[in-house]
């Protein structure tokens, strides 16, 4: 492959790139393990207070509370998006069903709705008490003047619930619209071959399709761990009760506590919170490149 | 292509496809009605009161006493979507394009330019809310000892909305990284030699080859970095500057790095809990995603180069 010298320019521009862009996190990485009062100080040398920062940042200022919320509601999130979208997708590809081009025209539109900008119409659904009967409910659900021009009278009662940030982000366009593209990239003779065979919708699912997918379901589960992982306004709202709160959230609640800021352990907390994303990429990188790039200009 | 349907449970299709609907319905589709609902509403989330008014809120942010304060924000959310997404896919694609090719260390540069990936808004607005400190933090450390100057970064408005941008940037240069790699793995090299042996020089056969055949990708990125600094950028402008400094001159009625969707979160959430003034904001936000979004899908569809297909 190599069949000229590498132009000198090249590694400069690359090698001036790659510190400006890691600078900001070696600078938190070095404070991060200075002691308190180094870190007020310009020196740039590395301490030996890494592990008392994280120990303090971890337990006195509830880090570990907010990681361990925040990754049981990521995977959550990733495992009921890859479910519910491989299967969306499969009925959209596979099976012979009516107004299908419309469904997932009404699958893909959710694209131009981002969370963020619902907060307000979500935030009533899911914070206001539940109906008190079903009849209370029917009778709202039956009466479109309601349904579509008044503000909702009730919700699902979720305040303070990891639910009230999970249930809302189970469904996915993105991932349908991959699962879906990857499907039609699939070889036609493999569907022929399982229906001769008599093979039923379960089979062929967990036969075929889901062993075919490993790439598009690592480079889903990368996009979609990060992105909950990020999920910063919406938690903000929603989760009143520290305890239950977002790691993301939780940086701006230990940055907030007590008089001064600490700042080594607010470093030290802001580097373990980069970890599980970080980790969640390495693992499935070759995937998530494969995955991506056989979709991205089909 | 048409790829026969082979299965013809109607059932199994209910069971399967449901809950992917069923959850868009309630949590996208129904808040976004309730969202235009509740702009025609006068709304306090403290006090739980209601009472129609009609385009009143939508009257007060366009025309009335909350107009100069929705304007600024809006054109700042404009220059800070254009100042993020220019700059940010540039540079991207450019560093992409340099560490795809076959040289010494590639793989090196390659993990070290797409590890960002990994980091978040707050995590970005958390850092550089440090660095930036005026007191402590290394930015002014470095400058005082050098030219005896501190600045106050946070506090002067230009310097705020400057900080906010490059964060911003930074924190997505890894996912734009990524997504520009993936795409030149797709790339035939034969395409460039034969250039190269045409006689076009670098520049020439990255203008004329690489950027046409990363179009895809630069369509994709310019919508995702959009939407980003529309919407997910408020963690980072939450920690960083809470929205402020307040400007001077015409830019005073508001915080300099209040975006709009920083707006909606503290009309709505902060202190006066007006929820339909909130909705309403968020209307014409949501309006202004889709009109990009369905802009974008108009002006790709024309320059867009695919291959094949």
């Amino acid at each position: 492959m190599r069949h000229r010298k590498d132009p000198v320019w090249v590694h400069v521009v690359l090698s001036l790139a790659v510190v400006v862009i890691a600078a900001p996190v070696l600078f938190a990485l070095i404070k991060a393990t200075q002691s308190r009062a180094d870190v007020l100080s310009p020196s740039l040398v590395p301490g030996t207070a890494f592990l008392e920062n994280l120990r303090i940042v971890w337990r006195d200022q509830h880090l570990g509370r907010y990681i361990a919320n925040s990754l049981w509601i990521a995977t959550m999130v990733t495992v009921g998006k890859t479910i519910l979208s491989i299967l969306a997708a499969m009925v959209l590809v596979y099976f012979r069903i009516r107004f299908k081009g419309m469904l997932f025209a009404f699958v893909l539109f959710t694209l131009l709705m981002p969370t963020e900008v619902l907060i307000v119409g979500l935030f009533d659904m899911v914070s206001l008490s539940p109906p008190d009967s079903v009849g209370e409910f029917l009778s709202w659900l039956l009466n479109p003047r309601r349904v579509f021009l008044e503000p909702i009278p009730f919700g699902f009662g979720w305040t303070n619930t990891y639910r009230s940030v999970v249930v809302p982000f189970t469904a996915s366009a993105t991932g349908v619209f991959l699962f879906r593209q990857h499907f039609l990239s699939i070889p036609r003779d493999l569907g022929d071959a399982a229906r001769i065979d008599g093979a039923g919708p379960g089979n062929f699912l967990f036969r075929v399709l889901v062993p075919m997918s490993a790439n598009t379901i690592g480079a889903l589960a990368v996009i979609q761990f990060v992105y909950v992982w990020d999920q910063y306004l919406w938690p903000r709202v929603i989760i009143r009760d520290d305890a239950r709160q977002v790691v993301q959230v939780g940086l701006n609640l230990i940055i907030g506590v007590g008089e001064g800021v600490y700042w080594g352990q607010v470093m030290a907390g802001a580097l373990v919170s980069i970890v599980p994303p970080l980790v969640v990429f390495i693992a499935l990188q070759e995937q998530f490149m494969r995955g991506f790039a056989l979709t991205s200009d089909k | 292509m048409t790829y026969r349907p082979i299965f013809r449970h109607p059932i199994a299709a209910a069971v399967l496809l449901v809950p992917t609907l069923a959850v868009l319905t309630a949590f996208l589709y129904f808040p976004a009605i309730q969202s235009v609902v509740l702009s025609t509403y006068r709304s306090n989330l403290l006090l739980g009161t209601r009472a129609f008014v009609g385009l009143e809120n939508f009257r007060a942010i366009f025309f009335g006493p909350q107009a100069p304060a929705f304007w600024q924000a809006s054109i700042q959310t404009i220059l800070f979507a254009l100042l993020v997404t220019g700059p940010g896919v540039a540079v991207s694609m450019v560093l992409a394009t340099l560490a795809a090719r076959p040289i010494t260390g590639g793989r090196f540069y390659r993990i070290m330019l797409i590890w960002p990936f990994a980091l978040s808004p707050a995590i970005a607005g958390t850092i550089f809310l440090f660095m930036f400190n005026p007191e402590v933090g290394v930015v002014n450390q470095v400058l005082s000892a050098l030219f005896g100057i501190k600045p106050r970064w946070l506090d002067d408005p230009a310097l705020a909305f400057v900080v906010a941008v490059s964060a911003a940037i930074w924190k997505n240069l890894g996912y734009n990284i990524v997504f520009y790699l993936a795409a030149l793995q797709n790339v035939p090299p034969s395409l460039s030699e034969a250039a190269e042996i045409d006689g076009a020089g670098g520049i020439a056969r990255f203008f004329r080859i690489t950027v046409p055949m990363l179009s895809p990708t630069t369509f994709f990125l310019v919508f995702t970095n959009l939407a980003y600094s529309f919407f997910n950028v408020f963690g980072l402008i939450d920690i960083l500057t809470a929205g402020g400094p307040v400007g001077g001159g015409i830019a005073n009625r508001t915080g300099v790095t209040t975006t709009l969707i920083v707006k909606v979160f503290r009309d709505g959430f902060g202190g006066s809990s007006n929820m339909g003034l909130a909705a309403a904001q968020g209307v014409v936000l949501m309006t202004i995603a889709v009109l990009v979004t369905v802009g974008q899908f108009r002006l790709g569809g024309r320059s867009v180069h695919y291959e094949g297909a």
